[in-house]
């Protein structure tokens, strides 16, 4: 891990606008992540971790504050700018999956390479990915011909494709069985050892969360608390 | 990888892609029909027209040349007929019976010595006072053989022929007949003239015009130069009103279907725009999925024009004639086209405006 945090949070406050009523979320994050670390955020519902996920994942814009993810201030940036950034700086993997139920697994992982610009573009280290998500030989299946576990290897081989700074990961392995929790969870520290893929996972599950070199607890859209894992 | 998503979307829901296309395909249709009913019964009645064997026309003043409306005296026959280079003139008198349908009076001896003689298929000319005969499309659309009764202007006639189609009229009475039948005693609607050389006919036609000069004569060729649409009053019009109700079908099926399909697939477009897909890739994905199911229906819209061509010579042959007209194929794709396009941009923009997180939080 370098010394240079990859994202670097600053008083990061997010209202949104719920009907005629102000819903402060996140009311001043400061959050460093290191290159290549496997962070973990936890908390309860309404603690302000999916919003921190979205504002990350440029998503949506912050209210006030910074937010640094790759020396680029996500509140300076434009519409096109924070979808060029979801192109080439940040990879998502979601509790539902996500897939496109049209697409087999295959071209799930395609569509995001050829969205960034990247189609047709050599990645050796790509195939070594598959491997270790275990999922070559189900990359012509469609995503409802896949097990819940499979599916969210396809997302995390879709949301790594382009190779970005980091991978947000929501609840992960919320829709899996203890079994393919496991599995799942076991490759994101697979990814970030072997190949220094930063992660931020968002999870409810302190076991989970013990998968992270560091875990960060969230409460009323602020940071409790920071542990070691 | 754009069109691969496409035609994946599209086989994702095979029913609303069926019914999509077949809507856009009844549109074509639509369109193509009526043009071609335009086409095809102007065009039989040019055929009919020269079936007559004629080379000049003479109608009466201020008369609207391609309805035949109008009378004037049946003395301008025997008239005609002294001129020189003239071999044989002979008037009819025709008697609308319906939108499309008509009675025509003639002299048959000489019109059927113009026309080269009839064809009969069975049966075979006026014997008696009652006979009447009529052509194979009227007796195949109305079911009539030789002996049958059938009603005109309100009186039984009996059919004494059934003739070869193409001999200018479907129904034919003996002209003084339908003269005394009608009240138009010594009238006629329209003179034919038969020369001795075709090449003749300019000749005769300026010598006709300073002899009577305020009718209208015109040579066949011109007479039937006006069987189109521009020349039928209101048809033009009528026409542009079924292409703007087709656009307005195609629009309002394909907006409900990209509506629908938006709704549907919002959480999808949250996916999208979560990796990194622009508003404008999600509005070009909305847009060419439209235009390929528009293609699709057009292509359907054009073999479907087949089937109601059949439909027509099967069952109104004697009514109505429908002709396929490929020059009008790109016309109506392209009004079905940007039809759909119309139809596709606001559920499309709605589409590309979409927040990703509310997108990404739809269920």
């Amino acid at each position: 891990m370098s010394d240079q945090p990859i994202v670097s949070v600053r008083a990061l406050q997010k209202t949104y606008r719920v009907g005629e009523v102000d819903v402060a979320a996140l009311r001043g994050v400061d959050l460093d992540v290191a290159r290549g670390e496997f962070l973990s955020i936890i908390g309860p519902s309404g603690s302000g971790k999916s919003t921190l996920f979205n504002v990350l994942g440029g998503l949506t814009p912050p209210t006030s504050g910074q937010v640094f993810i790759e020396g680029r201030d996500l509140h300076e940036l434009s519409d096109r700018e924070r979808t060029h950034l979801r192109k080439t700086t940040v990879g998502f993997v979601f509790q539902k999956y996500n897939l496109l139920p049209t697409l087999t697994a295959r071209d799930n992982i395609e569509i995001a390479r050829f969205i960034a610009g990247r189609s047709g573009a050599d990645d050796p280290h790509f195939p070594e990915v598959l491997r270790l998500l275990g999922i070559e030989k189900r990359l012509n299946h469609k995503p409802r011909a896949l097990s819940g576990g499979e599916q969210q290897r396809v997302a995390i081989a879709r949301g790594i494709v382009n190779r970005p700074a980091i991978l947000l990961a929501d609840e992960p392995t919320g829709n899996l069985d203890t079994e393919n929790s496991n599995a799942v969870l076991g490759l994101l520290r697979d990814l970030n050892q072997r190949f220094h893929q930063t992660i931020l996972m968002i999870t409810h599950n302190p076991e989970a969360a013990a998968y992270g070199h560091r875990i960060i607890a969230m409460r009323d859209g602020r940071v409790e608390h920071t542990s070691a894992a | 990888m754009t069109n691969k998503l496409v035609i994946e979307n599209l086989k994702h829901r095979p029913v609303r892609t069926l019914l999509s296309t077949v809507a856009i395909g009844l549109q074509v249709t639509m369109v193509l029909t009526l043009v071609g009913l335009s086409r095809g019964v102007l065009d039989d009645q040019v055929r009919r027209s020269r079936g007559v064997g004629a080379e000049i026309l003479v109608r009466p003043p201020n008369s609207v040349v391609v309805t035949m409306s109008g009378d004037m005296t049946e003395k301008i026959v025997p008239f005609i007929q002294k001129q020189p280079h003239v071999v044989l003139s002979t008037g009819t008198l025709i008697q609308p019976t319906g939108m499309f349908t008509s009675v025509t009076g003639v002299d048959f001896p000489a019109f059927s010595k113009m026309t080269g003689g009839f064809h009969f298929l069975s049966g075979g000319p006026f014997r008696h006072a009652d006979d009447i005969i009529i052509d194979e499309y009227y007796a195949k659309q109305n079911k009539v053989h030789v002996g049958d009764t059938i009603a005109v202007e309100n009186k039984p006639w009996h059919v004494s022929g059934i003739f070869e189609q193409g001999k200018l009229a479907r129904i034919i009475l003996p002209l003084d007949i339908l003269q005394n039948l009608t009240g138009r005693t010594g009238k006629v609607s329209a003179v034919y003239v038969k020369l001795d050389r075709p090449d003749n006919t300019r000749r005769v036609i300026d010598y006709l015009k300073a002899l009577i000069p305020d009718y209208q004569i015109l040579s066949i060729d011109e007479f039937v130069s006006q069987f189109s649409v521009n020349n039928v009053p209101m048809l033009r019009e009528f026409i542009y009103v079924v292409i703007g109700v087709g656009v307005i079908v195609g629009f309002l099926v394909v907006f409900l279907a990209m509506y629908t399909a938006v709704l549907e697939r919002t959480r999808e477009i949250g996916v999208l725009k979560a990796i990194g897909a622009s508003s404008g890739f999600i509005l070009n994905v909305l847009l060419r999925e439209t235009a390929l199911l528009a293609v699709m229906g057009s292509i359907l819209g054009i073999i479907l024009t087949y089937g109601t061509r059949a439909l027509v010579m099967s069952f109104v042959p004697g009514t109505l004639n429908q002709a396929i007209v490929p020059e009008w194929w790109p016309i109506a794709a392209g009004i079905a086209i940007v039809g759909a396009l119309l139809g596709a941009a606001y559920p499309g923009l709605k589409a590309a405006r979409q927040d990703a997180v509310e997108a990404l939080a739809y269920e």
